[in-house]
C-alpha cells in the first residue's frame, strides 16, 4: 500500500475534476462522488499506517523528476514516515467527517457542486502537503490549500465581510510565504538540495554553517507563521469564520492551519541545528498562545471564541516544538517530550477542535445567530449537539482520561527546566478551561436569553449529528495512543527509531489537572451558578476587557500603520509615474516639437537664407560673366592672344608680366564699363566689331 | 532542409495580407475566415516546429531548419538567413498560438475590417521574422516591420486617446531602434571582414570590441530592448498602448512584443558582450527589482481594469530583468524564459478577458463592477484562474517561472543578488495584493442588478479562445519539465558564451 499511497492526494483531486467538468448540474451525484473519494482515501490511510508500523519507522520514499538543472534539481515525490502516516489519517477522517456533516449544514445551497468540489481541491492540497518529500512540493501544496482556503473563506461571496476575509487570509498568509519562499532559496543555495532526508543529512553533517541555519529556520518558520496564524500574523484566522462553518472546522482547525506545526515539526532537524531559530519558534509560540487565549475570555462570537481557541492551540503545539529544538540543540541527549507533545497535540486538537466547530456550526444551524448572548438552554432541544459539545470541551480542557488530558499534559512536560514557559503554558491551560465552559454554558445551559431563536431551535439532522458522535468518540479514545504507560505508544511511534520511553510524570499530571478543573470551576461558578456576576467583572476590568475585547487592535494598527499608508504610497507612484516619469518622456516629445519649430525658422532665415544667398551670388556672377561670353570670335582671339603674348612675356622676365597684367586689367575693365553703358547691346551683339 | 519552415512561418501571413488586398472590403465573414485561415497555418506550422525540435534537435545547441545565408545586399554583406534555437522556437509557438487568437478574438472588429486583418497579418509577419532572423539587417528589417501596422492597429481601431497612444508607442520604440542601428553599425565596422552575420558575430565579437566598445555596444543595444520590454523607467508608452490598443492588440503587445526586447538581450547583447554583460549584471538586477515591486505597486492603485494590467507586465518582465542580470545561472535564464512564455500566455488571456467585459459593459472602471460572480460564473472562474496565475499560484505556469528566476538568481553566486532576490520575492506579495483586491471589487460582493442585469456570459468563441491559454498555463505549471528539456542545451551554451 505504501508504492501507492501517491493515490491517496489523487482521489480527491479526481473527485474535483469529475464534479467540475462532468457532475456539476447533478447535485446529489456530486456530494456523492466528493464524499465516496474521500472514504477511499481514508481507507487507503488506514492501509498506509499499518504498513508503516510495520517498517519500524524506517521512512518510505518514492520520487521522479520535476526539473533538472544543474543548481537545483526539483522533485515531485511523497515521504512517507510516522509523522505522515498520522495526518494522513488525521486529514481524511476530518475531512470525511466534515463533508458528511455538509450534506446537512449545506442543505439547500445553491452552489452545492461547487463547494463540494472546492473541499476536494482542499483535501487534495492538504494531503499532497502531507505527503510531500521535499520542501518545492509542500511549498507549491502550501500554496494550493491557500486558494482553497480563499476560495472557501469567501464561499458566500455575496457578502463582503466573507469576500473581504477572503482576501485578508491569503494576502495575510502570503506574507508568511515570503518569509518561507527565502528560506528555500537559502536551503536551494547552502544546501543544493530540496529533498528533505539530504537536506537533513546535510544539516546534521554541518554542512550548512549555523548563522546560515539561524537565518534558514528562521525564515521557514515564517511561512508556518502565516499558514497556522501565530503573532504576529494571525489576524486573518477569526475573519477566516466568514465561510461555511463545516469549512472552518476542517481548514481552519483541524487541518490547514495545522499546517504551519507539520512544516516546523517537519524541519526540526533545522532547528536543532540553531538554538536561536529553536527558541524564537518557542518564544513566538508562547505569546501566541497567550495573546489568543485572552482574547477567546470575552468573545461573544460562538465561532470567534473558537477561531482564538484555536490560533491558542496552535501556538501550544509551535511552542513545544520549539522548546524541544532549543533542548536539543543545548544537549543532544536532553530527553525533552516536545517533538511527541507538538505533534501528539496536532492530531488530538484536530479531532477535539472539528467537533467543536461541527457542534457549534450544528447550534448555528438550529438557532441562526452566532451570538452566545442570544443562546442559552439549548441543551434541552440538542441532546446530542450539546453532548459532545462538553465532551469536546472536556477533552480541550485536558481532563483525564480524555484525548486532550495526554497530549496537553506532555506540552506541560515539555515546558520543564523553563520556569517561565511552564508558568504561562499552566496559566493558558486555565484559561482556556474558562473559556471553554463559559461557552458550553452560555450556549447550553440556563434560561434562553432570546426566547424566539429557541423556540425554533432543532436537533440537527444525522448527517450532521453522526459526524458529531464519530468525532466525539475520537475525542475521548484518540488520545489513548499517547499514554505514557505504552511503551510502544505514540510517542515511541513519532520519534521513529529512537524508541525513547517516557515514563509518566505524575506531578505534572496532577498539577495540570487541577489547573483544568480549577478552570471550569470558576466558569461554572461565574456562569452556571452565577454566584460571581459577570457584568461586574466586566466594570471592574474595564480597560483590559476593552482591550481584549478589541482584540489588541491588532486590526486598526495594521490598517493605519500598514494597510493605509501603503495604499497612499501607490497612488504617489501612480502619480508620479503619469506626472514625472512619463512626464518627462511627454516632455522629450514637447521639447523635440519646439526644437523642430526652432530649427524651422533657423531653416528659413539662415538655412534657406544661405540657399537664397548663394542663388544671389550665383545670379550676380552670371550677370558679370555673361559679357566676357558674348559669342565674338574678334574677343575671344584677342583673349587667346594677350594670354599667350602674357605667357611668354612670363617666360622672359616675370617682373614685366606683372606690368603686362596691370596693363590688360586696366583695359579689360575700361572696355567693360564703356559696354555697361550700352547694355541692350551686349548680349545680342552679332556684329564682329571690336 | 528540404523545406524551408521558417520562411513559410514568415511569408504566409504576408501572402495573406496580399491576398486579403483581392477580397471585396464588405465582405466581412469572408475576410475574416480568410486572415483565420492565413494565421491558422502558421500557428500549425510553429506547432509542428516545436514537436519537431523538441524531439529530434533539442539536445544540441546548435540552429536548426537553417536557411541561407543566401546574399541579399550584397554591398553590405547583408543576408537572408534564418535559423531557430531552443529560445526561439518557444517564442515561435507563443507567436504563432497567440496570433491566431487574436485573429479570432478580432472577428467583433466592424470598422476598416479589411485593412485591420491586412495590418495584423503584416504585423504577424514582423513578429515571426524576429524570431527567425540571424542577420543584422534582416533582423532590424524585420524589428521596424512590426511597428507600423502596430502603429496604425491602435492609430485607428484604439480608444479616445489612440492617436497620442499611437505616436508615442511608435516615436518611442524607433527612438530606441536608432541606438539599435549604431550598436550593429559599430559591430559592422569593427568586425574584419565586414560583417552582419549574428552567429558570426557572436563567436568573434569579444575578441575584437574593446572594452569601452563593448560597454557602448551593451548600452546602445540595452536601449532599444529595454523600451520594448519594458524596463522601468522607460515603460510610460506600454499603459497608454495597451488601454487605448483594441484587445487583439493588447494580448499581441502584451504576449508576443514584449518578448521581442528580451530575446533580443538573449540572442544578441548577452552572449556577443560577455563582458559588458558581467559588467552591468548588477545594475539590470536592480532595474529588474524595481520593475517588480514600482509595477505592483502601480497596479495596486489603478482603477481602470486594463491599465492594472499593463502594469502587471512591467512588474512580471521585471523578473525576466532580475533572472537576465543573473547571467551565470541556467535556471535563472531557463525561468526567464519560462516567465517569457508564461506572462504571454497568461497576460494574454487576462486582456482577452479584460476585452470579453469591456464589450459588453463598455467600461474598464473596476469600481463599477461588484459582484459578476453570481451573474456570470465561468467568467468568473476564468477571471479568478488567471488572476492566480498571474499572481504566481503553484500549478500555473507564473508559479515556475517565478520559483526558477527566484532560484537562480539567488543562487547565481554574483554578489548581492542574494539581497536583491530577497527583495524581489516582496512582490509575490504585492501582486496577490492587487490581484486580490481587483478580483474582489469586480466579482465578489453584491451584485448590482439594475445596472448589469443585462450583462451576457462568456460566450463559445471567447471560450475557445481563451481556453487554450489555459490549459497551457496549467500544463506549464504541472509539467514544466518539457519547455525546461526543449531550452537546455541552448541555455546552457549561452550561459558558457556569457562566461567568456
Amino acid at each position: 500500500m505504501l508504492e501507492n499511497a501517491y493515490l491517496i492526494p489523487i482521489y480527491p483531486l479526481l473527485a474535483f475534476v469529475i464534479i467540475i467538468f462532468a457532475t456539476r448540474w447533478k447535485e446529489k451525484l456530486s456530494s456523492a462522488i466528493s464524499i465516496a473519494a474521500i472514504l477511499v482515501a481514508v481507507i487507503h490511510s488506514i492501509f498506509v499506517m499499518i504498513a508503516v508500523i510495520g517498517r519500524h519507522g524506517v521512512p518510505f520514499e518514492l520520487s521522479v523528476p520535476f526539473i533538472e538543472h544543474p543548481l537545483i534539481s526539483l522533485e515531485t515525490g511523497i515521504f512517507i514516515d510516522p509523522l505522515t502516516a498520522v495526518m494522513l489519517l488525521v486529514v481524511t477522517i476530518v475531512s470525511g467527517c466534515v463533508q458528511i456533516y455538509s450534506l446537512g449544514y449545506m442543505h439547500g445551497d445553491p452552489r452545492w457542486s461547487r463547494y463540494f468540489s472546492y473541499l476536494s481541491l482542499f483535501t487534495f492540497s492538504m494531503l499532497g502537503l502531507v505527503v510531500a518529500n521535499n520542501f518545492f512540493m509542500i511549498f507549491i501544496f502550501w500554496e494550493l490549500v491557500g486558494l482553497t482556503s480563499y476560495l472557501l473563506i469567501g464561499f458566500w461571496f455575496e457578502k463582503d465581510s466573507a469576500s473581504d476575509a477572503g482576501k485578508k487570509a491569503f494576502i495575510t498568509t502570503r506574507i508568511g510565504d515570503l518569509g518561507f519562499i527565502i528560506g528555500i532559496l537559502l536551503l536551494a543555495t547552502y544546501a543544493g538540495t530540496l529533498n528533505y532526508q539530504e537536506v537533513f543529512t546535510k544539516v546534521a553533517d554541518g554542512a550548512v554553517p549555523v548563522g546560515v541555519l539561524t537565518m534558514i529556520g528562521i525564515f521557514i518558520f515564517c511561512g508556518a507563521v502565516g499558514k497556522s496564524a501565530q503573532f504576529p500574523l494571525h489576524v486573518w484566522l477569526p475573519d477566516a469564520m466568514e465561510g461555511p462553518t463545516p469549512v472552518s472546522a476542517l481548514i481552519h482547525a483541524a487541518t490547514m492551519v495545522a499546517a504551519g506545526v507539520y512544516l516546523v515539526a517537519r524541519s526540526m532537524t533545522l532547528f536543532v541545528g540553531s538554538a536561536e531559530a529553536a527558541m524564537t519558534v518557542a518564544v513566538i509560540g508562547l505569546i501566541t498562545s497567550f495573546m489568543a487565549a485572552s482574547i477567546a475570555l470575552v468573545q461573544n462570537d460562538i465561532k470567534r471564541v473558537l477561531a482564538y481557541s484555536t490560533v491558542s492551540q496552535l501556538g501550544y503545539m509551535i511552542m513545544a516544538l520549539g522548546l524541544y529544538g532549543f533542548d536539543v540543540a543545548k544537549d543532544p541527549h536532553s530527553h525533552s517530550v516536545g517533538y511527541f507533545a507538538g505533534t501528539f497535540h496536532l492530531m488530538t486538537h484536530a479531532f477535539f477542535k472539528a467537533l467543536l466547530f461541527l457542534g457549534a456550526g450544528s447550534v448555528i444551524h438550529a438557532v441562526h445567530t452566532n451570538d452566545i448572548q442570544e443562546m442559552g438552554g439549548l441543551s434541552k432541544k440538542m441532546k446530542i449537539t450539546s453532548l459532545t459539545f462538553f465532551i469536546a470541551s472536556l477533552s480541550i480542557a485536558g481532563i483525564f482520561p480524555l484525548s486532550g488530558f495526554w497530549s496537553k499534559d506532555e506540552i506541560v512536560a515539555a515546558t520543564l527546566g523553563h520556569p517561565v514557559f511552564m508558568f504561562f503554558t499552566l496559566l493558558i491551560a486555565f484559561i482556556t478551561a474558562f473559556y471553554m465552559f463559559r461557552l458550553c454554558f452560555l450556549t447550553f445551559t440556563g434560561k434562553p436569553r432570546n426566547q424566539e431563536r429557541f423556540d425554533h431551535a432543532h436537533e440537527s439532522p444525522k448527517t450532521m449529528t453522526m459526524p458529531l458522535m464519530f468525532l466525539a468518540f475520537l475525542s475521548v479514545f484518540a488520545g489513548w495512543v499517547g499514554m505514557p504507560w505504552l511503551s510502544h505508544g505514540f510517542s515511541s511511534f513519532v520519534y521513529t527509531g529512537e524508541l525513547q520511553h517516557h515514563g509518566p510524570n505524575y506531578i505534572v499530571m496532577l498539577v495540570s489537572t487541577i489547573v483544568a478543573v480549577s478552570g471550569i470551576g470558576l466558569a461554572y461558578t461565574v456562569y452556571f451558578k452565577k454566584k460571581i456576576s459577570a457584568d461586574v467583572l466586566m466594570e471592574k476590568f474595564k480597560p483590559l476587557y476593552t482591550l481584549l475585547l478589541n482584540k489588541y487592535y491588532f486590526d486598526e494598527i495594521y490598517d493605519k500603520v500598514i494597510i493605509k499608508p501603503l495604499l497612499a504610497f501607490t497612488r504617489m507612484m501612480w502619480w508620479s509615474d503619469a506626472n514625472i516619469i512619463d512626464g518627462l518622456v511627454n516632455f522629450v516629445g514637447w521639447f523635440t516639437i519646439k526644437w523642430a519649430d526652432a530649427k524651422m525658422l533657423f531653416d528659413k532665415y539662415i538655412i534657406d537664407g544661405a540657399v537664397n544667398g548663394a542663388g544671389t551670388v550665383c545670379m550676380a556672377a552670371s550677370w558679370l560673366f555673361k559679357y566676357v561670353q558674348n559669342g565674338s570670335v574678334q574677343f575671344y582671339t584677342l583673349v587667346v592672344i594677350t594670354s599667350a603674348v602674357g605667357v611668354i612675356i612670363y617666360k622672359v622676365t616675370p617682373e614685366g608680366f606683372v606690368y603686362y597684367f596691370i596693363g590688360v586689367v586696366v583695359v579689360a575693365l575700361a572696355r567693360f564699363l564703356m559696354k555697361m553703358n550700352r547694355p541692350e547691346e551686349g548680349n545680342v551683339e552679332t556684329e564682329p566689331e571690336g | 532542409m528540404d523545406f524551408p519552415v521558417l520562411s513559410y512561418l514568415i511569408f504566409i501571413p504576408l501572402i495573406g495580407a496580399v491576398f486579403l488586398l483581392f477580397l471585396p472590403k464588405d465582405k466581412f465573414g469572408l475576410i475574416r475566415w480568410t486572415s483565420a485561415f492565413f494565421s491558422f497555418v502558421p500557428m500549425v506550422l510553429s506547432f509542428w516546429l516545436t514537436y519537431d525540435y523538441f524531439f529530434n534537435f533539442s539536445q544540441t545547441a546548435d540552429f536548426y531548419y537553417m536557411e541561407g545565408p543566401l546574399s541579399w545586399i550584397s554591398l553590405l554583406n547583408a543576408n537572408y538567413f534564418l535559423g531557430v534555437d531552443g529560445i526561439s522556437v518557444p517564442m515561435l509557438f507563443l507567436t504563432g498560438l497567440l496570433s491566431f487568437i487574436s485573429i479570432v478574438a478580432s472577428f467583433n472588429i466592424a470598422v476598416r475590417v479589411k485593412e485591420y486583418f491586412i495590418f495584423f497579418l503584416l504585423l504577424e509577419t514582423g513578429m515571426m521574422g524576429v524570431f527567425c532572423a540571424l542577420d543584422f539587417f534582416l533582423f532590424y528589417v524585420f524589428w521596424e516591420v512590426m511597428l507600423v501596422p502596430m502603429y496604425f492597429l491602435i492609430g485607428i481601431w484604439g480608444g479616445p486617446r489612440k492617436e497620442y497612444a499611437a505616436i508615442k508607442f511608435f516615436l518611442y520604440t524607433l527612438f530606441g531602434s536608432i541606438f539599435m542601428l549604431v550598436a550593429i553599425l559599430v559591430l559592422y565596422f569593427s568586425s574584419d571582414p565586414h560583417t552582419l552575420n549574428i552567429l558570426e558575430l557572436i563567436q568573434t565579437a569579444p575578441g575584437f570590441l574593446t572594452h569601452g566598445l563593448q560597454l557602448f555596444c551593451f548600452v546602445f543595444f540595452f536601449i532599444a530592448f529595454a523600451i520594448k520590454v519594458p524596463v522601468w523607467p522607460f515603460h510610460t508608452w506600454l499603459p497608454d498602448a495597451h488601454v487605448q490598443a483594441p484587445t487583439a492588440v493588447s494580448v499581441i503587445l502584451a504576449g508576443v512584443l514584449l518578448k521581442m526586447g528580451t530575446y533580443g538581450m538573449l540572442r544578441i547583447s548577452w552572449p556577443m558582450l560577455p563582458e559588458a554583460t558581467r559588467y552591468f549584471a548588477i545594475p539590470i538586477a536592480i532595474l529588474g527589482l524595481i520593475g517588480i515591486i514600482y509595477g505592483a505597486l502601480v497596479s495596486m492603485a489603478q482603477t481602470d481594469l486594463k491599465k492594472l494590467v499593463a502594469y502587471s507586465s512591467v512588474s512580471h518582465m521585471g523578473y525576466c530583468m532580475l533572472s537576465l542580470g543573473a547571467f551565470s545561472s541556467v535556471t535563472a535564464i531557463t525561468g526567464c524564459m519560462f516567465q517569457m512564455v508564461s506572462h504571454g500566455l497568461i497576460t494574454g488571456a487576462l486582456f482577452l478577458l479584460v476585452g470579453v467585459l469591456y464589450d459588453r459593459a463598455h467600461t474598464r472602471e473596476i469600481a463599477a463592477f461588484g459582484g459578476l460572480g453570481a451573474k456570470l460564473p465561468i467568467y468568473t472562474g476564468l477571471m479568478v484562474l488567471f488572476s492566480m496565475a498571474s499572481l504566481g499560484l503553484p500549478g500555473m505556469s507564473g508559479f515556475v517561472s517565478e520559483f526558477m528566476v527566484f532560484i537562480g538568481a539567488f543562487g547565481s553566486g554574483i554578489p548581492h543578488f542574494q539581497l536583491i532576490t530577497a527583495l524581489a520575492v516582496l512582490g509575490v506579495v504585492l501582486t496577490a495584493g492587487y490581484m486580490l483586491r481587483m478580483v474582489q471589487r469586480m466579482l465578489l460582493g453584491e451584485f448590482n442588478k439594475e445596472k448589469w442585469g443585462g450583462l451576457t456570459e462568456i460566450n463559445t468563441r471567447e471560450l475557445i479562445i481563451v481556453s487554450p491559454l489555459a490549459l497551457l498555463t496549467i500544463a506549464i505549471g504541472f509539467f514544466p519539465a518539457p519547455l525546461s528539456d526543449l531550452m537546455e542545451a541552448t541555455i546552457t551554451n549561452l550561459v558558457q558564451l556569457m562566461a567568456r
